[in-house]
């Protein structure tokens, strides 16, 4: 006797977290049950396979229906077909927006379309996250970035707004969708060791500093790019690279402030511009934060370099980004 | 022109995009009421439009107000063709046309579409703007309050409780008009939807009208449901007790008047009577009902093939079309019942005047419904006032004659909707009284057919006649019929009323089941006159003689007919203790009606009570308890040969006896299994599908301390000779005990031991034992001379003396207990758990199996049904295993049979949690079990003076809140900080209004909850206004299943935008719950080959406006005083 037709349907909608997981994990309903098996419930709760399969399928219908507002999560709040407690509704948007940061760092700086997609198979075997919920993290990444790619003011308050996130992962996600539009390559070798973390940390202090946002709240420009006048100001910055002279005198001005205050001063002037130096070096990170201190106020000092302030600016971000790089 | 009906369409949002090309929507709106249409602007290119229309108006008269929905649609503007339509919105407006509910409609609607489901909301407000109406002749009855709730609703005190009324509206389903082979399915199903929305505010308009007629003012215990009787038509029909109702803060303000009549009363009876024990006599077993069951529906239906219920009969009689299903006979309680009917069908068979209706198919049935009839007849001239003090044997069987006819002439019926009742109003209980008629419903349209029918009688014709110019009349008479028999089945018990009340249909193709049933009962009469005090002079004048004889020219019942014999039932009601007087019995003991076995009270040792009593109604209150309730089920399967209508009539009527005979044995067995002794809330629920009918009975057992220990099962072996045999007797023996034994643990059921001699009852004979064979070639004649003394025995006797015997004992002992931490019943509260935490979650859930056996057997189909049942409550509770611990409350099981081998359970239920902490202590201490209801109503106490002074009534929880309420609404403008403070103690009350406004009116704020029970109650909560019927259809159908997950994908999402929609319209009407709600239908077809289905849906409930307890606790505990001033405030709130 088998049911064709088999619901529940609860005045208030029931969640099962533990079903909620593997159904996010990507799981169909066959190997939820298998998991839940395993999970020992089955003697926990006397019961038996059919009722663990019949209450895995109406947690499954439930979500895929929830699904569609999960979408939007301000929807999820004003919908009227499922009664569910506030605070079970964050956690399902919570749950839903969270990704796993092995694949949001493989994601990281790539275009966001339907090739990247395509690539996602791969990615799956290397992450061993299930493909299914590479899918999903990739969508709500691209639903993210398109919603939030043409709105003004801070990014992350804008996914928290549109998303309903808890800070943090708002952040995250600002994150990617900074990486994704300004296209940073974090795929190179060199950057392999560097976790989605540091980047994220990254990503926030270039956007603290960088972007429109950070001089003029009121700007028109969304955060998530950098402002073009920016970039163009960093060409003149160039100097400080490719003026032999100032280079030097840059280099001098720092390793005279720095005297005596690093323990590894002999290879000071070999790591102007590199991080893996540094490590190599082993340096402490209170070392490379003063040599940044530094480095950063130096060209103060520097004749004939009028681009202090934008100098500052620049290095803010980059400070803070080799420190947050510069680690174990 | 007495009314003007007020709407405005404020926004959409999450509208569906209806334009590809630019993802957008260019909405408006359309408001239709009647024949008058309003539209609101284009609101273009947006999926969230504002249109913030005008105030449209409707003038119409508060006839047209009762009757129509007010229909919202929403379309989408399209200039080069046809706008298309989004979906829609209907919103009964009947809460808005009496004073005390809502004043207002506002907030958002799903927008709903038959094919594609909810797309969107809108937000509208609706108004009522009632004119007076002097008119004594409309043919409105705006004012009559209607409540699904089967107990008188909180903050309401009964001032007379007139009785049942009902009625019918019957038109042609649109689904079966020609005109739908030419439009869409959309069009067809929001037809159907409107016409049933129309349909039944035309009935809830009449039924008003016959409420206002016996001077009522509300319809309680109200249950309106569909008949789809496809070709023949659609049937509306509804049910309810009629009442008159006092919202209780105004109470005090009229209490001095009632006090003194009722006062009078009460004393008057009682000297007038010396001799109160005449109607004292025992309680009925249940299969007590089914003896009764003969149908003089037979006589007058147009086929032959209807038929009764009897299970009475005992199926050795019968020659059983199937090859006799045999049954285990279960001991004595069965068969007393059995007997005696056997008897008088016999006696009855040379003098009965009723002919069977086929001469030539004289099957027990037959018999019985001739026999049964006189039976009724013996019975009331047997003297039922021979009690015990057997005075006035004479004077009073003329007397209940007398108004056996009378009764018979008139045409109400003294039934009651209500399964609770204010303390003191039940008397007695004599049990459990059904009837069931079977009925061809092709031939409605079809007058043609008329004259073919060969067997028809000629009553049968003459009915007919009538049906081309009043369909409803047709139906009427069906109904009559069975109600008739009820009537005489309670009378035959010594009861005058029916409690408990309630009908159902059953249809497959052509035929139809109707099935009614109830709990007879002795009523005190104080209650139903209660409403001279209302300042009736003239009604009080023309009592005095008879007192009790109330007007029937108002259409009140007659329930004591006479003043001696109502006096000397006051006389009982004073002297019997409240804890058990329900359970003595109503009848004759030396003239029952069925032999039962009877021992003295166990409680009072007073009067007499039966072993086992069956009921339709919730516990009583005050009912003495041991231990804990559960859930008892009856499940059954019988094969039925495919045939057509008046084949197929007969042969269901020919099942019909065999399953409730076999339903109630189950029942038995279950309940002693469990080592109670009482069943209530009792539901048999027979399907007809077509090739088997199914029979599913809910109840749930109790052990009443008034009743003897049951005794426990005995197995007895046929052939003892075997010695495997034996040890496999001894074996399935010792696991019966050892289940008693569990279960009783389980359950807790200790009850005090009573030395034997005060019980002074019969003493068993344990050692004694008959035994019934079965056989098939007995004639009914021979049956009656079996030996049917068991009256003395203890224990069941279970014959085991073939395989299916043995299957049915196995499958006895199939029932799961709940896991432990669950409970269950299917009444509104659990016996034995007082301490409720407001936790809850209600739930439907539906299954459909296909019954896959090649061949199948009544026993695997048996066994299927089971599986099926125990499976959907394990899952159950493995869904609602985070409660734990809780109780799964009126559970309530619907088993449909939509096609061949198909079968279809939906549930419904709520999960209350409870703190096991308090429950323990309060097990100690049984007696208190009144203190359940109060966790719902703390003021039940703290009322006591009022009750004291007059009228148990008025312990009707509570009133002062809502007044409260309403006095602190309009200090809504109190920041919330000084809410906090300042207003916790002056009135903590205002603080919970607030907090419960204050959510749904944000818009931007997430949804305001909405819960929603089947019960009438919220636990620790208080319900302080109602605010209105809420009764939905909906219909839902799709092309593309697989598309929508299939059908338990379809079903989900359909269910869910159903709870949303009820959800919806509660919170407009500024209510925050849903209690006594029900999903009174839920038909499912599909045809997977074409990828469709559909899906019908009808549910009903009463919305409600409830303030948490933890909310009111500071309120200062002196009820009277509150009471005053709120009484005072009562006539502002409007």
């Amino acid at each position: 006797m088998s049911s064709d037709l088999d619901v529940f349907v609860g005045n208030t909608t029931l969640i099962d977290e533990e079903v909620y997981r593997l159904w996010l994990d990507g799981h169909s309903v066959a190997e939820a049950v298998a998991r839940r098996l395993r999970g020992g419930l089955l003697e926990r709760e006397a019961t038996s396979v059919a009722v663990l399969q019949s209450d895995t399928r109406d947690h499954y219908r439930t979500f895929q229906m929830l699904e569609r507002l999960l979408h939007a999560p301000p929807r999820l709040l004003q919908q009227l077909l499922f009664q569910i407690p506030p605070e079970r509704q964050a956690l399902l948007v919570q749950r839903y927006y969270a990704f796993d940061e092995a694949l949001a760092r493989e994601l990281l700086g790539k275009k966001l379309s339907k090739g990247t997609k395509k690539e996602l198979d791969e990615v799956s075997a290397r992450t061993g996250v299930g493909i299914r919920s590479c899918r999903r993290q990739f969508d709500n990444f691209k639903r993210v970035f398109k919603a939030v790619e043409e709105l003004r003011g801070p990014l992350a308050e804008n996914i928290q707004q549109l998303f309903l996130l808890p800070p943090s992962l708002a952040r995250d996600y600002a994150a990617i969708v900074f990486f994704a539009n300004s296209r940073f390559e974090t795929g190179k070798r060199r950057l392999q060791f560097l976790s989605f973390g540091d980047f994220a940390a990254c990503a926030q202090s270039m956007m603290a500093h960088w972007s429109q946002g950070a001089l003029a709240p009121e700007a028109a420009e969304p955060d998530g790019d950098l402002p073009k006048s920016f970039l163009q100001d960093l060409k003149e910055l160039k100097v400080l690279v490719t003026d032999k002279d100032l280079l030097d005198q840059h280099k001098s001005l720092v390793c005279s402030a720095l005297r005596g205050k690093i323990s590894v001063y002999n290879e000071l002037e070999a790591n102007f511009k590199v991080i893996e130096p540094c490590r190599s070096d082993k340096w402490s990170p209170g070392d490379l934060r003063l040599f940044l201190q530094h480095y950063t106020a130096a060209p103060r000092n520097l004749p004939g370099f009028r681009h202090q302030a934008l100098w500052e600016r620049y290095m803010a971000a980059i400070s803070a980004c080799l420190l947050r790089m510069f680690h174990d | 022109m007495p009314g003007k009906l007020k709407v405005k369409i404020v926004a959409g949002r999450h509208l569906p995009v209806m334009d590809r090309a630019s993802d957008l929507t260019d909405a408006f709106v359309e408001v239709k009421f009647g024949n008058t249409t309003f539209k609101t602007d284009v609101y273009p290119k947006s999926l969230n439009p504002q249109w913030n229309s005008e105030w449209f108006k409707f003038e119409v008269d508060d006839e047209e107000l009762q009757d129509e929905p007010l229909q919202i649609t929403v379309l989408d503007h399209d200039t080069y063709s046809a706008n298309d339509a989004i979906g829609k919105v209907y919103i009964d407006i009947d809460p808005l046309l009496y004073s005390e509910a809502a004043t207002v409609i506002s907030g958002w609607f799903p927008i709903y579409d038959t094919i594609h489901g909810i797309r969107g909301e809108i937000n509208v407000v609706v108004k009522v703007d009632l004119f007076n109406d002097l008119n004594r002749f409309r043919q409105s009855s705006c004012g009559v309050k209607f409540f699904c709730t089967t107990s008188i609703p909180k903050c309401y005190r009964a001032v007379v409780i007139h009785g049942f009324v009902e009625e019918l509206v019957v038109n042609e389903d649109p689904e079966y008009q020609w005109i739908d082979r030419i439009r869409t399915p959309r069009a067809s199903n929001e037809a159907r939807q409107r016409l049933i929305s129309l349909m039944s505010g035309e009935l809830q308009r009449k039924i008003g009208l016959k409420v206002l007629e016996m001077r009522g003012n509300a319809v309680v215990g109200y249950l309106q449901c569909f008949d789809l009787e496809g070709e023949s038509g659609l049937v509306v029909r509804a049910i309810g007790t009629a009442c008159t109702l006092d919202k209780l803060s105004n109470t005090s303000a009229f209490l001095p008047a009632c006090n003194s009549p009722s006062k009078e009363m009460k004393e008057i009876p009682f000297n007038e009577d010396p001799n109160p024990n005449t109607y004292s006599s025992g309680p009925s077993t249940p299969l007590k009902n089914q003896t009764y069951s003969f149908s003089p529906s037979k006589s007058y239906s147009r086929q032959s093939s209807s038929s009764d219920t009897d299970l009475s009969l005992t199926p050795k009689t019968a020659p059983s079309p199937q090859g006799p299903r045999i049954f285990l006979f279960p001991s004595s309680p069965t068969l007393s019942c059995d007997s005696p009917h056997l008897k008088k069908s016999c006696l009855l068979l040379s003098g009965s005047s009723i002919k069977p209706l086929h001469s030539s198919h004289v099957s027990p049935v037959v018999l019985r419904k001739s026999v049964s009839f006189t039976e009724e007849l013996l019975l009331a001239a047997s003297g039922m006032g021979s009690g015990s003090a057997g005075k006035e044997g004479g004077p009073f069987k003329t007397l209940l004659r007398q108004q056996t006819q009378s009764a018979l002439e008139q045409r109400e019926f003294p039934f009651f909707t209500l399964t609770t009742f204010p303390p003191g109003f039940l008397v007695h209980v004599g049990g459990v009284v059904s009837a069931r008629s079977v009925k061809l419903l092709d031939r409605i349209h079809n007058p043609a057919f008329v004259g073919i029918m060969g067997n028809t009688r000629s009553y049968k014709l003459l009915d007919w006649n009538s049906f081309n110019s009043d369909e409803p009349e047709t139906r009427d008479a069906w109904w009559a019929e069975i109600r008739q028999e009820i009537k005489s089945h309670a009378k035959a018990l010594g009861c005058h009323a029916v409690v408990g009340y309630s009908e159902s249909t059953s249809i497959c193709e052509e035929v139809c089941i109707l099935s009614a049933s109830g709990t007879a009962a002795v009523l005190n009469p104080r209650f139903l006159q209660d409403g001279t005090m209302e300042g009736c002079l003239e009604q009080r004048l023309s009592w005095q003689p008879g007192f009790f004889s109330i007007g029937s020219e108002k259409g009140e019942v007659d329930f004591f007919p006479q003043s001696q014999d109502s006096s000397s039932l006051l006389g009982i009601e004073e002297a019997s203790p409240p804890g058990c007087g329900f359970c003595h019995i109503p009848y004759d003991e030396l003239n029952m009606p069925f032999p039962a076995h009877l021992t003295y009270c166990y409680n009072c040792r007073k009067q007499k009570v039966p072993d086992v009593l069956f009921t339709t109604i919730d516990l009583p209150v005050e009912a003495i308890v041991v231990g804990k309730g559960c859930l008892i089920q009856a499940r059954l399967c019988r094969l039925k040969k495919k045939a057509q209508a008046e084949a197929n009539a007969t042969s269901i009527s020919n099942l019909l006896p065999f399953m409730e005979y076999e339903v109630h044995t189950q029942l038995m067995n279950k309940l002693k299994l469990r080592g109670m002794n009482a069943l209530f809330g009792l539901r048999i629920q027979i399907t007809v599908g077509e090739n088997m009918l199914m029979g599913l009975a809910s109840a749930t057992g109790v052990y009443l301390a008034a009743l003897p220990t049951p005794g426990g099962i005995q197995i007895a072996g046929k052939t003892p000779n075997d010695g495997t045999y034996e040890q496999h007797i001894s074996h399935m023996q010792k696991k019966i005990n050892d289940t008693i034994a569990k279960n009783k643990e389980l359950y807790e059921i200790n009850p005090p031991e009573l030395p034997e001699e005060i019980i002074g009852s019969p003493i068993p004979e344990p050692r004694q034992r008959s035994r019934l064979l079965r056989s098939q070639s007995e004639s009914s004649d021979e049956v009656t001379e079996l030996d049917l003394s068991h009256g003395k025995k203890d224990a069941f006797v279970l014959e085991i003396d073939d395989t299916d015997a043995m299957e049915d004992v196995h499958s006895l002992l199939t029932d799961v207990p709940p896991p432990s931490g669950f409970y269950s019943c299917n009444t509104e509260i659990m016996p034995g758990i007082n301490n409720w935490t407001p936790e809850i979650q209600m739930f439907t859930a539906v299954r459909v199996s296909r019954l896959s056996n090649i061949n199948p057997t009544n026993q695997t189909l048996n066994k299927n049904f089971n599986d099926l049942c125990e499976n959907l409550l394990k899952s159950l509770y493995f869904k609602l295993r985070s409660m734990v611990p809780c109780c799964l409350c009126h559970v309530n099981f619907t088993v449909a049979l939509p096609e061949d081998e198909l079968v279809q359970i939906a549930v419904t239920a709520v999960a209350i949690t409870y703190d096991k902490n308090q429950a323990l202590q309060a097990n100690k201490a049984p007696t208190e079990k009144s203190q359940q209801r109060a966790s719902t109503d703390n003021e039940e106490q703290l009322q006591f003076p009022l009750e004291l002074c007059s009228d148990p009534l008025s312990s009707q929880p509570f009133s002062p809140a809502k007044e409260v309420l309403e006095g602190a609404s309009s200090h809504t403008g109190i920041p919330a900080a000084q809410r906090a403070t300042s207003l916790e103690k002056a009135s903590p009350l205002a603080e919970g209004y607030l907090r419960h406004r204050s959510v749904p009116s944000g818009t931007n704020s997430t949804v305001s909850v909405v819960k929603m029970t089947p019960l009438s109650f919220l636990p620790g909560a208080k319900i302080t206004k109602y605010l209105g019927i809420i009764n939905m259809f909906f219909i839902r159908e799709t092309t593309s299943l697989r598309e929508e997950g299939g059908v338990s994908g379809f079903l989900h999402a359909f269910i869910a935008e159903v709870f949303a929609m009820v959800r919806a319209h509660v919170a407009a009407l500024g209510g925050n719950a849903v209690v006594s709600y029900i999903m009174k239908q839920c038909v499912f077809m599909e045809n997977p080959n074409k990828n469709q289905a559909q899906c019908l849906i009808n549910v009903s409930g009463d919305a409600v406006v409830f303030v948490r307890e933890s909310e009111l606790e500071v309120l200062p505990p002196q009820p009277a005083a509150a009471a005053q001033p709120t009484g005072a405030a009562g006539d502002v709130t409007t």
